[in-house]
């Protein structure tokens, strides 16, 4: 059937199962939002407040969902205020298509109105781009994108297409969306060699990441540890992939992680490393990380072998189907002197938490934790407000946490949060934010309200950029430069001059009550929750540090 | 012992690189190794055999992690279909150089002799100027260029090095 480019565009995205979009309309995209009108009762399109919004939306949903998020910005500011949006979806392996419009391909190159060479800007931030030349190679090219940004390991992928290729007419015909790229098992020799070394292992640990969540390996990695008595610690990507009441579950490593975590992390002799990159705020001290372990790296992605860690095995394939196969092969064990060992680590952690009581970030956390089901979908910002979630959020059900893990994205929350609530299907959302992350996208609350989303934003308000604080408390002789924010900003006021409702906590018996009426509002809801600007999260690995340096209180 | 931290012996490598043939496959390919802090010595791209698929040869110097990570780092690269780092011994290394020197009457037989020695080629000749080409293995054409400093270069211009992997094999 022949159809104009813009037409499609929204056909090839119906067609790859997309059910919502989001974006901002321009200039270079009428064409595509003209097409996106005529479509509303098959696809559905979210308008946010401003690109980057739309962008972490995507994301959000891309996270919650599964599905690949898509984005639709016009050209020049619109794509460029993608830009941070799709890093962020780039660092942590979010599948996403963004689709920007352009200048005439007779205007490209010659500083038209609003053009710029997004496919140049985002060529290191995305797992391939385009520029569509052609109308008649426009489906093939969508279609490429959707693949690539599902297949393997996960990503961004941009296409960028000029206005006349939007007007221009060629063929079209529908297709099924291809199954993303499968993996073969590796080779039974392989396994065979990582069982061996599991079983000559007398202190296994565990380590899994956001892998484990794209690949939906949760219940393969809580059988193996299981199977041969293995603790588990996560990054944060890892957090949403295991029950963080699961007996073996230590939670998160690294920089923030739990003391518990961290020691067992440095003491194993065998690292049983799952989906993960080794970040440097996961292993600190690269040289120092645990030294008495031999490290098996299990990943989809090739290239992470080796580029942070040396590592002594490294096997190539889905974690999934290798866990399972890995799995059935190994003899079930005990590791009692080892659990000794770790209980001991968890006492001391036990004995060092603060405590829950008050306006303590732990509280307020362990207050919305009860409140949360395994379908709960919990966002963040950055800064501590993420690390005290990570920390003290008891994560039920996978694909449940949106935090920005490897770009760490002051304003990816509201966002992430409307894009979550909306990919679960409208599910309870949690954004737990902070007075500094939360006034960089605050204006992104009015697309909750427009969409009337169950969305309850809780801010920690401490006045200060609490986590910049925290180093320079640390690091800087207490020269508190440009952290102390103080502004007179009514969070209240303001999320009901956007429409939605709030309440202010100073005491925990006005956060009990706030969150109750938060609970029973139907759209978003903000709770403006003062904590004490000297709050700090611990423990603490001082950035290139090791164990040795971790400050516990 | 820790290659992702340590700092190895850093060494020259070929790396032999088909891609398709698209618009801003180059700029992709050197800006990853701009991003990842990776020097390029030479790089030299162009068509073969297949419309579809440029092969590009790209020098360069690094350490055994950057030998490693440059080579899976490409292959990350949609538009890259095979990439193969050629082993020293058993590749064919040719360079193409032009250089124009300055001469005078009797200068001109000493680097007429050179070039000969050289098996090179006289190309453009003044009373001025000489153009030479030449070509061979990159170090011959450092060891002219070295020989040729005694007269006054006037510019250079090189090729970047073309390999390919001796016997019936193929990328």
């Amino acid at each position: 059937m022949k159809m104009t480019g813009a037409q499609i565009i929204v056909e090839t995205l119906i067609e790859q199962g997309c059910d919502t979009v989001f974006g901002y309309p321009g200039g270079f995209v009428l064409n595509i939002y003209d097409e996106l009108y005529k479509a509303q009762d098959r696809i559905n399109h979210i308008i946010g407040a401003h690109e980057q919004g739309a962008a972490h939306a995507a994301d959000g949903y891309a996270r919650a969902s599964g599905k690949v998020g898509v984005v639709i910005a016009t050209s020049g500011p619109g794509a460029t205020n993608l830009v941070t949006g799709i890093a962020n979806a780039f660092l942590d392996s979010v599948p996403l298509v963004a689709i920007t419009g352009n200048v005439p391909l007779n205007l490209l190159g010659r500083d038209s109105f609003q053009e710029v060479d997004i496919m140049g800007v985002t060529m290191p931030i995305t797992k391939h781009n385009y520029i569509v030349r052609s109308v008649n190679e426009l489906a093939s090219i969508l279609r490429e994108a959707f693949y690539i940004a599902k297949s393997g390991r996960p990503g961004p992928v941009l296409v960028d297409i000029p206005k006349d290729i939007q007007l221009a007419s060629a063929e079209y015909k529908k297709q099924t969306p291809a199954e993303k790229k499968s993996y073969s098992l590796p080779a039974e020799s392989e396994i065979d060699e990582i069982a061996s070394l599991i079983s000559e292992s007398k202190k296994p640990y565990i380590y899994s990441g956001g892998g484990i969540v794209i690949s939906d390996a949760s219940d393969e990695v809580k059988a193996l540890a299981e199977k041969i008595d293995a603790p588990i610690g996560l990054s944060i990507m890892g957090l949403s992939a295991l029950d963080g009441n699961h007996p073996n579950n230590l939670g998160m490593t690294g920089m923030h992680g739990h003391y518990a975590s961290i020691k067992a992390n440095y003491e194993a002799d065998l690292i049983i490393a799952l989906g993960v990159r080794f970040s440097d705020r996961a292993t600190g001290n690269k040289s120092k990380y645990a030294p008495n372990a031999k490290i098996v790296h299990i990943d989809i992605d090739p290239a992470e072998f080796g580029k942070n860690i040396d590592v002594f095995k490294s096997v190539n394939g889905d974690v999934k189907a290798i866990l399972r196969k890995l799995t059935e092969k190994i003899a079930k064990t005990k590791h009692p002197e080892w659990w000794d060992q770790i209980n001991e680590f968890r006492a001391f952690e036990n004995e060092n938490a603060p405590k829950a009581e008050g306006m303590h970030p732990r509280n307020i956390i362990e207050k919305i934790n009860a409140k949360a089901d395994e379908k709960t979908i919990v966002a963040t910002d950055v800064g501590q407000h993420q690390m005290w979630t990570a920390q003290f959020f008891k994560f039920k059900g996978r694909r449940t946490f949106l935090t920005s893990g490897g770009l760490g994205t002051m304003g990816y929350g509201m966002g992430a949060a409307i894009g979550g609530c909306i990919g679960s299907g409208g599910q309870r959302t949690i954004l737990v934010t902070g007075d500094g992350s939360y006034g960089m996208n605050l204006h992104e609350t009015v697309t909750a309200v427009s969409n009337g989303l169950p969305i309850i934003i809780v801010v920690m308000n401490n006045h200060t950029l609490g986590m910049v604080r925290q180093w320079q408390k640390l690091f800087f002789g207490e020269r508190y430069s440009n952290t102390t924010l103080n502004r007179k900003t009514d969070f209240v006021a303001l999320a009901k001059a956007f429409g939605a409702d709030g309440a202010r906590a100073e005491t925990e018996a006005q956060f009990d009550a706030a969150l109750e009426k938060a609970l029973a509002t139907n759209g978003p809801f903000l709770i403006d929750c003062v904590i004490d600007i000297d709050e700090r999260v611990l423990p603490m690995i001082p950035a290139g540090s090791s164990i040795d340096s971790m400050i516990v209180n | 012992m820790n290659n992702a931290t340590d700092n190895n012996d850093r060494e020259q490598f070929i790396l032999s690189v088909l891609v398709s043939n698209h618009f801003g496959v180059l700029t992709r390919i050197s800006g990853l190794f701009s991003r990842r802090g990776y020097n390029i010595d030479s790089l030299n791209v162009g068509e073969t055999e297949n419309p579809a698929l440029s092969r590009m040869t790209i020098i360069v110097t690094g350490d055994d992690y950057i030998k490693s990570q440059i080579v899976k780092q490409l292959a990350k690269l949609q538009e890259v279909k095979k990439v193969e780092l050629l082993p020293k011994a058993e590749t064919v290394l040719r360079e193409h150089l032009l250089i124009k020197i300055s001469v005078d009457r009797q200068t001109r037989s000493e680097i007429t002799e050179a070039v000969n020695v050289f098996r090179g080629k006289i190309v453009d000749f003044n009373t001025e100027s000489l153009t030479i080409e030449i070509n061979g293995e990159p170090s011959k054409l450092n060891a002219f260029i070295e020989f040729t400093k005694n007269y006054g270069i006037i510019e250079i211009c090189r090729s970047g090095a073309l390999a390919m992997k001796r016997g019936a094999y193929s990328l």
